[in-house]
């Protein structure tokens, strides 16, 4: 199994565990045990991983890649430790981020959900044609990755936030609002689109929206 | 080795066995001993500069992993101490052991003798020996490795500081005649440094790094951008100087060392360590082993050899690889290494899988439908984990743990007595999965799997906790945490082999003939080694007759006659029985994969279908036609091969010029060609000097960048220097001129260049000009790659499984690669090569079948959405979208996809899935890592339901 086999799901999962910290290990780049060099699909991963961690409230430093050998092991203690240290200093999940437990869990939730659609955009607009670490770099800090991100992902990431969290139970715009810490006109426009989808309608009874 | 008697085919070799004072068998490399023997002394791995123990491993990649002591010990010295006796747990320290004689009876000997680094102690070198921050670059190389001294910290002696400005002398002990040195090019030096250097940056960053060198000799494939990277490092400084040390700093230490540019003249300069380049002598006690075998040595003392087979000793049966052959790269020396054993394979066929036995296994029981019933073995390791971790407490946490029906401690699990423990146990309490808690599955996964086919279950049913390098090793002072997360560890494995399914392993018959494609040197020399071996062979040749290039080479630098060495390889092809050759042949189709290939060629007779279980890639490659220096203009310049067939042929014109100019370097070492093509420095000296045999009045000057008269072939360039052959250096970027012009009436072609140490422009008229013209990749790789589904390099060449360590593999399984097709060589290093390839092709051929892993991708169809995600993520080829009746799914090849699982990351349906790492069992143990109790319980409703 190699690095690049770390699903998006993986992190996810772990961080929705409540886990405070994720490292993913992979070999050095550029010294591939197969010939796939999948440790770059890792980075770009943990890349992405990172701008939707950071887009649902959690630190990014919560999640880390680095590339080693298996003769590294001191290299790999220093790393580990400096990570271990890193997670305990900003605590459990969600202290550092000041976020309510519930809030954090929907939110993950959400992106978890949305992990079948990310595949599909990572792949049409977000891989690189180049393995190196470097250009890897350079377009996952770049504003267009940022904008791409904005206009691919996350409106979709608010909505299924929206989905998940009225799958429990219905609630207005401002309940909404309040449990996600969002803006009520975003959610507003949201809820809105996401009726047009077919994925949520008011339920006029109760004023509340419900799922479709 | 005590001595040999007999003759080739039988032989008795007389062995001494030292005494280890450890039972193999018994001891499991757990470093107990290690830690309590009170004896240190100076570590001979890492170049005496650290201490290690009178008992100890030698080093950490040691095979087998194990302990010895040596004579350091208090007890073997003065009959006291027995610490280790009384630590190992596993009772396998033995100082009863005594030297053991044993003969042994073989076929063949194969001598890998390698070599010993060149000693600048002995001379007193460069201060070496004297000087604190003077050390040579294997003592350099240690101290850069994790497991070095300084747990790869760079710390020089003097004050165990990092040295911020280091230099590298290049050449110490080689290319040089003095005695006591080597007149010959160690070969490797300069690439090793810039390795050096590169690790140096990434160890200190802000490091400079000074290379004192000669010529830069970037030879092999992928060295040329190699040195380039080096060279563009910041702070890094490359200068053609010879140096001296003129004394160090007697307060900092460091050392001064005295050098020349052109620019500045000689200057002195400080650096905080001084690294030596050394070269490579040959084997320690070359000369007892060369008496004890009855081989002969060179003049160098390494093992001689005929140009025509460097495998073949003077001695029939005794055959040769790696540097005792000559200083070689890694590359080289596991090529030769798979072609020697080519050669003891043709020599020792007859007897072929005579000694091999067959592993019996019980039928595999079928559990499916059974609940789980797990069986967790928790290992102390000796001492390595049990004095950390509460061992026994795991064993109880381990039986409260869903599904588990049995948990037990054991001393060491990998001990013989203990997998038969766990195989009886399987039986008895009916166990269907196991979990080892243990070490790493890197060195033990396969033994336990195999303790599982013994009790007859499949394999795949097993996981390991590595509790010792990740615990037990790095929390050895949090004993209490250390036995918590065996716990967590141990729990997340139950998780896992809770979900695992039993997996089949492919067994593929093998089809015992081979294809090789080119009928030069190397595919000829492929073809007959595989053919005396039994193995039946089609030769594709794309021309009307069989030779290649070596056609127009004819003799080498070393003396040998190509065309009647080619001559008699060509008769011995067409004679053999089991040869079958195709000429003009051009392959339209492959289809299959490794064993059992199907290859359509066209050729003079007709439209043949070859069925083979492998193919070797021989297609060579080309020389590069000129398009500057007035080539294809003018009729006297020429190229080097051309020129060797004016010699042939002795041309009276060209033996009576007055004066012949060469341009090395012609077509690459530049943008577009960024490769050395390795043979035009020798091939020029070759010509320089069979030009001045001829008509010794000649002129010749040969122009060049750096010379790479590599190895032996240094003998040669040194010679032409003494017979007045003039080398004058141009730097690339000042290349020369040519143009025709008239001397006292003599037409002459006026070459044009700037003498960087003379710093002025020379005017060289000549008769002829040869040009040392690139060698390039022949014009069918392309297609040939689409072919065979193996891919090539950015400069065109057949690119290897991997450059150092598989040089004739390719990563497509049952293709192998030999020739200028993977890289410029000279004939030597084809032969070397091409043997290579038949030995690694013999090795799958001699097979029945070919087994492969159970742990591969598969697709589940309702999921796929015909995506083609997987498709593109695969760089092995090996998933395809294929009709079903639902349509077009994607489809995996057992045999090709290798289980890295890229695919699934990529695919959003979830529908291919890696077995044995499928997304259930690795979310299972994601799950388990946060013990239930502490898992936060999700709230019902998120806020005050209505």
């Amino acid at each position: 199994m190699c690095s690049g086999r770390v699903d998006l799901g993986f992190v996810l999962r772990a961080f929705s565990n409540g886990m405070d910290g994720v490292f993913v290990g992979g070999c050095r780049l550029g010294e591939c045990n197969y010939i796939t060099h999948g440790n770059y699909d890792a980075l770009a991963m943990v890349y992405l991983a990172k701008k939707i961690l950071e887009h649902s409230g959690v630190d990014p430093e919560r999640l880390r890649i680095e590339f080693m050998s298996s003769g590294e092991g001191i290299l790999f203690t220093q790393v580990v430790n400096d990570f271990g240290n890193r997670v305990k200093e900003l605590g459990p999940l969600g202290a550092s981020e000041g976020l309510e437990p519930d809030t954090l869990r929907f939110r993950l939730e959400a992106a978890r959900k949305l992990v079948p659609y990310i595949k599909l955009v990572e792949r049409e607009r977000l891989r690189l044609p180049v393995k190196s670490e470097k250009a890897y770099r350079e377009f996952f800090t770049s504003d267009e990755f940022h904008r791409l991100f904005d206009e691919l992902i996350a409106d979709k990431l608010a909505i299924s936030q929206i989905v998940s969290l009225l799958g429990e139970t219905p609630l207005s715009t401002g309940e909404i609002a309040h449990t996600l810490d969002l803006n009520p006109s975003e959610v507003a426009r949201y809820v809105e689109s996401s009726s047009r989808q077919g994925l949520v309608r008011f339920d006029q009874e109760n004023k509340r929206f419900v799922l479709a | 080795m005590d001595g040999v008697e007999g003759e080739a085919g039988d032989f008795k070799v007389r062995l001494i066995r030292k005494p280890r004072y450890v039972i193999e068998d018994k001891c499991t490399g757990c470093g107990t001993c290690v830690q309590y023997c009170p004896v240190e002394y100076p570590d001979q791995f890492n170049q005496e500069i650290s201490k290690n123990k009178a008992v100890h491993i030698y080093f950490a990649q040691a095979i087998p992993l194990i302990s010895y002591i040596d004579e350091s010990c208090l007890y073997l010295k003065e009959k006291k101490c027995r610490i280790c006796e009384g630590v190992c747990q596993n009772e396998a320290i033995d100082f009863r052991q005594k030297e053991e004689r044993i003969e042994i009876k073989v076929g063949a000997i194969l001598l890998s003798a390698g070599y010993e680094v060149f000693d600048p102690k002995i001379k007193g070198d460069y201060g070496y020996g004297k000087l604190a921050n003077v050390v040579t670059s294997l003592d350099f190389e240690r101290l850069l490795c994790a497991t070095g001294p300084y747990e790869g910290q760079i710390l020089r002696a003097s004050d165990k500081k990092h040295p911020r400005k280091i230099a590298w002398i290049q050449c110490v002990g080689s290319r040089r005649v003095t005695p006591g040195d080597n007149s010959y090019c160690s070969a490797v030096c300069c690439t090793y440094t810039q390795k050096q250097v590169i690790l140096t940056k990434d160890h200190i960053p802000e490091a400079e790094c000074t290379i004192f060198h000669n010529d830069i000799r970037s030879y092999g494939k992928d060295f040329e951008p190699y040195f380039q990277r080096t060279r563009d490092l910041p702070g890094t400084r490359f200068i053609r100087s010879y140096v001296s040390v003129a004394g160090e700093n007697p307060e900092t230490k460091n050392v001064i060392i005295r050098y020349a540019t052109p620019d500045e003249g000689v200057k002195e300069e400080e650096f905080e360590l001084v690294v030596l380049s050394v070269g490579l002598n040959p084997p320690a006690g070359h000369d007892e082993l060369s008496q004890k075998l009855g081989v002969d040595l060179n003049a160098h003392g390494f093992c001689k050899t005929p140009p025509s087979n460097p495998m073949e000793t003077s001695k029939a049966g005794v055959f040769v690889s790696g540097a005792f052959q000559g200083p070689m790269d890694i590359p080289e020396s596991v090529f030769t290494a798979s072609a020697a054993v080519s050669q003891c394979g043709e020599f020792l066929d007859y007897r072929r899988g005579k000694l091999t036995r067959e592993r019996l296994y019980e039928t595999e029981r079928d559990v499916s439908g059974q609940e789980p019933r797990i069986g967790v073995f928790v290992c102390h390791c000796g001492a390595n984990i049990g004095r950390v971790v509460d061992v026994p407490s795991v064993v109880e946490y381990s039986l409260t743990l869903p599904n588990v029906v049995h948990a037990q401690e054991q001393l060491f699990s990998c001990a013989t007595n203990s997998a038969k423990e766990i195989t009886d146990t399987i039986r008895e309490k009916g166990l269907n999965r196991v979990v080892v808690a243990a070490c790493s599955p890197r060195t033990l996964e396969p033994l336990f799997r195999d303790t599982l086919r013994e009790a007859g279950l499949n394999q795949y049913f097993y996981d390991m906790a590595n509790i010792r390098e990740h615990n037990s090793w790095v929390h050895s002072k949090e004993p209490e945490d250390a036995t918590q997360k065996a716990k967590d560890i141990t729990r997340m494995s139950v998780a896992r082999v809770r979900h695992l399914a039993p997996l089949e392993e492919i067994e593929l018959p093998v089809n015992k003939t081979a294809l090789v494609v080119g009928g030069g040197l190397a595919g000829m020399t492929c073809a007959l080694s595989l053919a005396r071996q039994g193995f039946e062979v089609h030769l594709l040749e794309k021309e009307k007759e069989l030779g290649g290039t070596a056609r127009r080479i004819h003799h080498t630098l070393e003396g040998m006659d190509v065309q009647a060495y080619l001559r008699d390889l060509i008769d011995k092809v067409y004679r053999h029985p089991l040869i079958h050759v195709s000429h003009e042949a051009v392959i339209t189709e492959v289809s299959g994969y490794i064993g059992n290939f199907t290859t359509t060629v066209k050729c003079e007779g007709g439209v043949k279908r070859i069925n083979h279980g492998a193919a070797v890639i021989a297609t060579g490659a080309e020389e590069y036609k000129p398009t500057e220096y007035l080539y294809g203009e003018d009729e006297r310049v020429l190229t080097q091969l051309e020129l060797e067939e004016r010699i042939a042929e002795n041309e009276e014109e060209l033996i009576n010029a007055r004066s012949l100019v060469m341009i090395q370097c012609v077509g690459c070492r530049q943008e577009g060609r960024n490769y050395c093509a390795r043979v035009c420095c020798s091939q020029a000296v070759k010509n320089a000097l069979k030009l001045k045999e001829l008509n010794p009045l000649m002129d010749i000057y040969i122009l060049f960048r750096d010379m790479r008269t590599y190895g032996f072939k240094e003998d040669y360039y040194r010679e032409a220097s003494e017979r007045e052959v003039k080398f004058i250096r141009y730097e690339p970027d000042d290349k020369p001129r040519v143009e025709p012009a008239e001397e006292e009436g003599r037409p002459v072609l006026r070459v044009t260049a700037t003498d960087p140490i003379l710093g002025k422009r020379l005017a060289l008229d000549a008769d002829f000009l040869a040009l040392s013209a690139a060698v390039i990749p022949s014009a069918e790789s392309k297609e040939i790659s689409q072919l065979f589904k193996v891919s090539l390099g950015p400069d065109g060449f057949f690119k290897e499984a991997h450059v150092k360590l598989r040089p004739v593999d390719f990563a497509t399984d049952g293709v192998f690669l030999c020739g200028m097709a993977h890289y410029p060589k000279h004939i030597s290093e084809t032969i070397n090569q091409a043997y290579g390839a038949a030995g690694r092709t013999a090795a799958l051929l001699s097979q029945d079948s070919v087994t492969a892993s159970g742990a591969v991708c598969e697709v589940n169809e309702d999921a796929c959405v015909s995506c083609g995600a997987c498709i593109t993520a695969c760089t092995y080829g090996a998933v395809e979208f294929r009709e079903t009746a639902r349509g077009r799914k994607a489809w995996v090849n057992p045999i090709l996809c290798k289980g890295d699982g890229v695919c699934n990351a990529k695919c959003p349906t979830n529908a291919i899935y890696l077995k044995h790492f499928t997304d259930e069992e690795i979310f299972s143990q994601i799950d388990a890592a946060v013990p239930e109790e502490e898992i936060i319980e999700p709230p019902k409703a998120a806020v005050g339901a209505a």
